[in-house]
């Protein structure tokens, strides 16, 4: 049944009756995951919440013990996994700038079912880029100084800015489109307990899927979505900045802020890719995620790697050619030295795996393409690691006369069991969120698979 | 023509820091005799030798002992007035006898193998000879660490000291990434440390703007205390070379104790030069060529601060 512009008009009442049977099963699919919870759902989640808690109990070591015994930071590199990993997340929520935002704006249609899974890993990824930078503090119980104290001049200020408005912004940009779903949820599910029915009405705000209320929910994610890309590339800039403004050979590039912003774009593009994998997956969605979305997905990733290695090359190669005294001793421990194994091993999964291997159709089927991205996102979280820590490692004066573990850095199990906590928290957040509301916008998919987007169910 | 303009202007902020150096103890001395006009006698009377170079005698309540009482009046975040402190580091004479090591750190109270001031095996080239290379904290003109610091934490002082208020500190460690010289220092809350600043608590002898406290930055800050006091850094009195020389650029002088020198024109005989001068930090610490050295250069033999 084609329906056009003007059957819409004429009929002004039309409520869901496009593809009403259709537009049912589409709801009970993409509510299925909210309306039942298996036993590998659960134990999924107390395992994501077992680790949460062995990273809750890690903390209250390191800050309850001496930090010299619990952390292996010394004056040297002073800066640790805690940096490298809240790198890793500010730059995995670009996903949401990226696999919304843009391809929202850009009109490739193949978004719809991914923006609410790219905008909760968004949220999630900012959220513990947060709990990273805490846990890295000295003094946390100081963390309100930044308000009382806080600075302009300095670059966390900046950071801490642009990052919070970020975060508001990709809530409200989550929650918006969230809202005709809360209806749904509230409207079909069934056996489900009284304070999350609850929840879902009052989180829908009265929403009754009005013309005018279709239209103020339209034009106020037009408005977000536009604001979140500019504010996104200033997040991972601007973190970018946090080692460019210092005067560290290794750090001192102008190329840092884009160089930062390509390789968040790489991440964001394989971390959806393994994130629609496992959801597809795990909740059978394979009529909405479909083949076609790895097969798309697997040509940014190619792009996305070309990017990332053309500003890898102005950012090691150039200086290389010159190889300054400056730089020596650290691109020289990255290339051939003490690094070489990780720094080179992160080039080829990082950048050059899959920048060649997508090329090939059979390689953007999903399984291939999954693999290739879970190499991607490790490597992508060892790139941080080696901007941040043998780049302390070389400072301009020599480190002479100091303990063995003052020179050579490797993260204590406290500091590990902390990194592997965020990771878990930040998979519980999606988790949970996929298990309370819909993971795949409904009406966002509905919209879509109608010919026209703009004759849409009754917003018009 | 550029250099020209800059050294011009240069000269005029020195003069500008000169005149309005006068123009504060001036305004200070007034006040006080404003405060309380007639001083009570001692009886105790003092020989000082006047401007025009007389020697008189006076009761010693005639003296002002400025920088004391500055000291008692100054805030941490201030600095003293009139003063712009600064260092020159002979490198003919460093003979790595660790003494400054030593003295400073029983003058902050930090064990090693924390070090406000290293001592560093410098050696610029193959065919250039080796030599010793004592760093501190250059508590630069134009500091990168106080610029990054969120909370101004780390800031800059009129007498130039940069100085760490660790009531202050969140820790976040910026300024020791900022610090293109590693200078700084973060009290991880080793327990022997621990243990010795808490024994040492009430110790009246340690100087320091604002003591070690574990989970913030620490850094050498040129003891101003005694300086205040016109009691030396001990980096300084330590050295039994004399390798340090401290004082004031205001003052046109510096001194390691035993020997003074007019500060301009030890720095333009002997070359003085500042560490990384390209990186536009503006170090306050000189450093006088290793050369006509006083000591022959020995490797070190022993190795310090292996113990973790």
């Amino acid at each position: 049944m084609i329906m056009t512009k003007n059957d819409i008009l004429l009929d002004k009442t039309t409520f869901e009756t496009f593809t009403q049977e259709e537009y049912m099963v589409m709801k009970s699919d993409l509510l299925q995951p909210v309306q039942k919870i298996g036993t590998w759902g659960k134990v999924w989640i107390g395992f994501l919440i077992t680790i949460c808690l062995l990273g809750i109990y890690a903390y209250y070591i390191q800050e309850s013990k001496s930090k010299y015994v619990t952390v292996s930071l010394r004056d040297y590199t002073m800066w640790g996994v805690y940096i490298s990993n809240f790198v890793f997340f500010v730059a995995l929520s670009l996903i949401g700038v990226l696999m919304s935002a843009v391809l929202k704006l850009t009109h490739f249609e193949w978004y719809r079912p991914l923006s609410r899974i790219a905008e909760i890993i968004a949220v999630a990824a900012i959220m513990l880029a947060g709990v990273s930078i805490v846990a890295a503090m000295g003094r946390p119980d100081r963390l309100h100084f930044l308000l009382l104290h806080g600075r302009i001049q300095s670059p966390i200020v900046w950071d801490i800015i642009v990052i919070m408005t970020y975060l508001v912004t990709s809530l409200i940009l989550l929650f918006i489109p969230l809202i005709p779903s809360l209806s749904t949820c509230k409207n079909h599910l069934t056996g489900k307990p009284k304070w999350q029915m609850k929840m879902y009405e009052i989180l829908s705000f009265g929403w009754e899927g009005t013309a005018e209320q279709w239209k103020i929910l339209k034009k106020s994610m037009k408005i977000l979505t536009v604001l979140v890309i500019p504010l996104g590339v200033s997040i991972h800039t601007v973190t970018a900045w946090l080692f460019a403004t210092t005067l560290r050979a290794e750090w001192d590039s102008t190329n840092f802020g884009a160089y930062f912003v390509s390789g968040a774009f790489l991440l964001g593009v394989a971390g959806m890719v393994v994130a629609v994998f496992v959801i597809r997956k795990a909740y059978n969605l394979e009529k909405y995620l479909t083949e076609m979305h790895f097969d798309k997905l697997g040509q940014a990733l190619v792009l996305m790697s070309f990017i990332y290695i053309y500003f890898n090359i102005n950012e090691y190669l150039v200086p290389a050619y010159k190889m300054s005294g400056l730089h020596a001793n650290h691109l020289l421990s990255l290339f051939t030295g003490e690094e070489a194994f990780f720094y080179w091993s992160v080039i080829l999964f990082g950048m050059v795996i899959p920048g060649i291997l997508p090329l090939f159709p059979k390689m953007r089927k999903p399984l291939p393409l999954f693999i290739i991205t879970i190499g991607v996102v490790i490597a992508a979280w060892f790139k941080r690691y080696l901007i941040v820590i043998p780049g302390l490692a070389h400072p301009y004066l020599p480190i002479q006369d100091v303990p063995n573990s003052w020179k050579h850095y490797s993260p204590s199990l406290v500091e590990m069991t902390i990194v592997a906590a965020t990771f878990a928290a930040m998979l519980l957040i999606v988790t949970l969120f996929s298990r309370f509301f819909p993971i795949i916008s409904v009406w966002e998919v509905a919209e879509g698979k109608l010919e026209g987007k703009d004759e849409i169910i009754n917003y018009k | 023509m550029k250099n020209v303009n800059e050294e011009s202007s240069r000269r005029n902020f020195l003069k500008i820091g000169l005149m309005s150096g006068g123009a504060v103890i001036a305004g200070a001395s007034i006040v006080k005799a404003l405060a309380n006009e007639e001083p009570k006698k001692t009886g105790e009377m003092v020989k000082v030798l006047t401007a025009d170079g007389k020697m008189v005698e006076v009761d010693s309540s005639m003296i002002n002992h400025p920088s004391e009482q500055v000291l008692k009046e100054h805030a941490i975040r201030e600095g003293i007035a009139g003063k712009k402190f600064i260092m020159v580091i002979d490198l003919a004479r460093c003979a790595n006898e660790r003494k400054c090591i030593e003295g400073c750190q029983s003058m902050h109270g930090m064990l090693a193998p924390i070090e406000y001031i290293k001592v560093k095996r410098m050696q610029d080239s193959e065919l250039a000879a080796p030599y010793w290379f004592p760093q501190t904290c250059y508590q630069c003109d134009n500091p990168p660490c106080t610029k990054v610091c969120p909370v101004d934490a780390t800031f800059k002082r009129t007498d130039g000291i940069v100085v760490v208020d660790s009531e202050r500190c969140i820790g976040c460690k910026f300024c020791m990434a900022a610090c293109p010289y590693s200078a700084r220092t973060f009290n991880f809350g080793r327990p022997e440390q621990i243990a010795f600043t808490e024994a040492h608590k009430t110790d009246q002898d340690k100087c320091c703007t604002s003591p070690s406290t574990e989970g913030t930055v620490s850094k050498c800050d040129f003891c101003p205390e005694s300086a205040a006091k016109g009691i030396l850094p001990s980096c300084v009195t330590e050295c039994p070379n004399g390798t340090i020389f401290f004082g004031d650029e205001l003052e046109d002088a510096v001194t390691n104790g035993e020997e003074t020198f007019r500060l301009s024109e030890l720095l333009q005989k002997r070359a003085g030069y500042r560490q990384f001068e390209e990186l536009g930090t503006k170090p306050r610490v000189y450093y006088l060529p290793p050369v006509n050295r006083q000591f022959p250069f020995e490797e070190a033999t022993e190795v310090h601060n292996q113990a973790e």
